[in-house]
């Protein structure tokens, strides 16, 4: 655990900076389904990068080609986005 | 030349915005604050100031913009009374402690119920714990050079904090006086330009702002938050003085008003200042030992200063616009604890509920000691 700070030596108002803030890998609150790909029938619509509430659609450029699991929560918005049918929750 | 113009307090105070021309204003109308933001709408639509008005559907989201515009790296002011004031409460609080330096214009009016527009105190006292700067003027002339004054107290890097100026609704907010105005490019001068250290909003350097604080933490942000205000009365005193050389007129977190030799003494906040003050020459002049402490800094609250400004007052009464159900007024409370272990003889009266008026004749009676506890109040007046 990380040494607790006095008052006098927190940034203001606790604004968190990017060099200081932790990253928990929080893809551990997925329960059970995760999001898996069948890559031939994506159409690289992008509306699952637009409509997912992290950022566990990986694009390379701006085409589609998977997901990142540390921070993907299983919320399934993407297979309920996907308009070809292309994205489907499976088990762990 | 001097530019003096017959204005009202809200009309000032938005000639003040004009000249202060920040680059947010998010706002919602409300009596009596309505005549600034009227005053000041037609200032933009006219080209005199080049502010974004954010037209928001009410004072809650006007105080979430205000954050927003103010971290984001723009001065930013905004506007309220009352009913507005306490809808926009909970991020009120939430501007002190992101430490984002907003300056809202108060119109102070009571508070509901029953429902009533005309002045008294409540509202600021509704979040005088808050941890904003409340300051309170005693007429238009003051609530337009607070105003100026404002930006540079709520931006300075020891304090970063909301700054409310508050006027009286209707009493000094719609009555017409004599204000001089300073040239607008003094004004520009004396504010600078908006900066503040802590992180702005800023997409090549992403932060949080506003994190979660868990019981290892929130205490010491209160703490911080705390020193800001505390730092606030020296700065507020540099300022005056920086701002008096502009214009010859001078302010501190208090005013006392021939004090000297009086035995007893009235402190107030606002324009019943300016009422108490001809009562004090006038008794004067009859060689009555009175005289009166005028609260221009409500938060922070100036102890230090009340004590020692009445260190050879033999009485003081404390006038409150306000009530506090079930306990001793604001005001009176706060000014008994300032005054703790001191010879003082200390007591303290409630009036002006609701825009009842404070005649002269009442403040003669408060002088003579011959006040109930609850003034201009029909009815029995004593304390249950």
């Amino acid at each position: 655990m990380a040494e607790l700070r006095d008052w006098q030596h927190l940034p203001i108002a606790g604004a968190v900076l990017p060099d200081e803030a932790a990253r928990p890998l929080t893809g551990g609150w997925r329960t059970g389904e995760r999001p898996a790909v069948d890559l031939p029938k994506c159409v690289n619509c992008l509306l699952c990068w637009a409509y997912c509430p992290d950022s566990a659609i990986v694009l390379d450029g701006e085409t589609f080609t998977g997901f990142d699991l540390d921070y993907c929560k299983g919320c399934a918005i993407c297979a309920e986005v996907c308009p070809v049918g292309a994205i489907a929750m499976v088990l762990e | 030349m001097t530019d003096i113009r017959l204005l009202t307090g809200g009309e000032a105070v938005a000639h003040a915005m004009r000249q202060i021309d920040p680059d947010v204003v998010p706002v919602y109308p409300i009596t009596p604050q309505t005549p600034i933001i009227q005053t000041f709408a037609k200032f933009v639509a006219e080209g005199a100031a080049q502010t974004e008005i954010v037209n928001v559907e009410s004072e809650h989201s006007a105080m979430s913009a205000a954050i927003g515009a103010a971290l984001a790296g723009a001065r930013t002011m905004t506007a309220t009374s009352s009913q507005g004031l306490a809808l926009m409460a909970e991020i009120v609080y939430i501007a002190a402690s992101m430490r984002a330096p907003i300056v809202m214009a108060l119109g102070n009016r009571a508070l509901s119920g029953p429902i009533n527009i005309h002045c008294d105190h409540s509202d600021s006292m509704l979040i005088r714990d808050s941890g904003v700067i409340q300051l309170f003027a005693e007429n238009a002339q003051e609530a337009y050079d607070l105003t100026v004054i404002a930006p540079r107290l709520a931006e300075h890097p020891d304090v970063l904090l909301p700054v409310l100026v508050c006027q009286d609704g209707f009493t000094i907010t719609h009555s017409a006086e004599p204000v001089t105005l300073l040239p607008d490019a003094a004004v520009r001068r004396f504010i600078g330009d908006y900066s503040i250290p802590h992180a702005v909003l800023d997409v090549a350097r992403p932060t949080t702002q506003g994190p979660f604080a868990m019981p290892d933490y929130y205490y010491e942000f209160r703490r911080q938050q705390a020193a800001a205000i505390e730092a606030a009365a020296p700065v507020l005193a540099d300022l005056a003085a920086e701002f008096s050389l502009l214009c010859g007129r001078s302010y501190g977190e208090i005013e006392p008003y021939r004090l000297e030799g009086a035995a007893t003494a009235i402190i107030a906040l606002g324009s019943t200042a300016g009422t108490v003050k001809d009562v004090v020459d006038e008794l004067r002049e009859a060689g009555e030992p009175v005289g009166l402490l005028k609260l221009t800094s409500f938060r922070p609250f100036p102890a230090a200063a009340i004590a020692a400004a009445f260190r050879d007052v033999d009485s003081v009464v404390v006038l409150d616009r306000a009530d506090s159900p079930g306990a001793t007024p604001p005001l009176h409370a706060e000014v008994a604890a300032a005054l703790y272990g001191s010879d003082c003889e200390l007591s303290g009266a409630v009036y002006g509920l609701g825009g009842r008026d404070l005649h002269p004749s009442d403040i003669r009676a408060v002088f003579e000691g011959a006040a109930p506890s609850h003034i201009g109040l029909r009815g029995d007046p004593c304390r249950v």
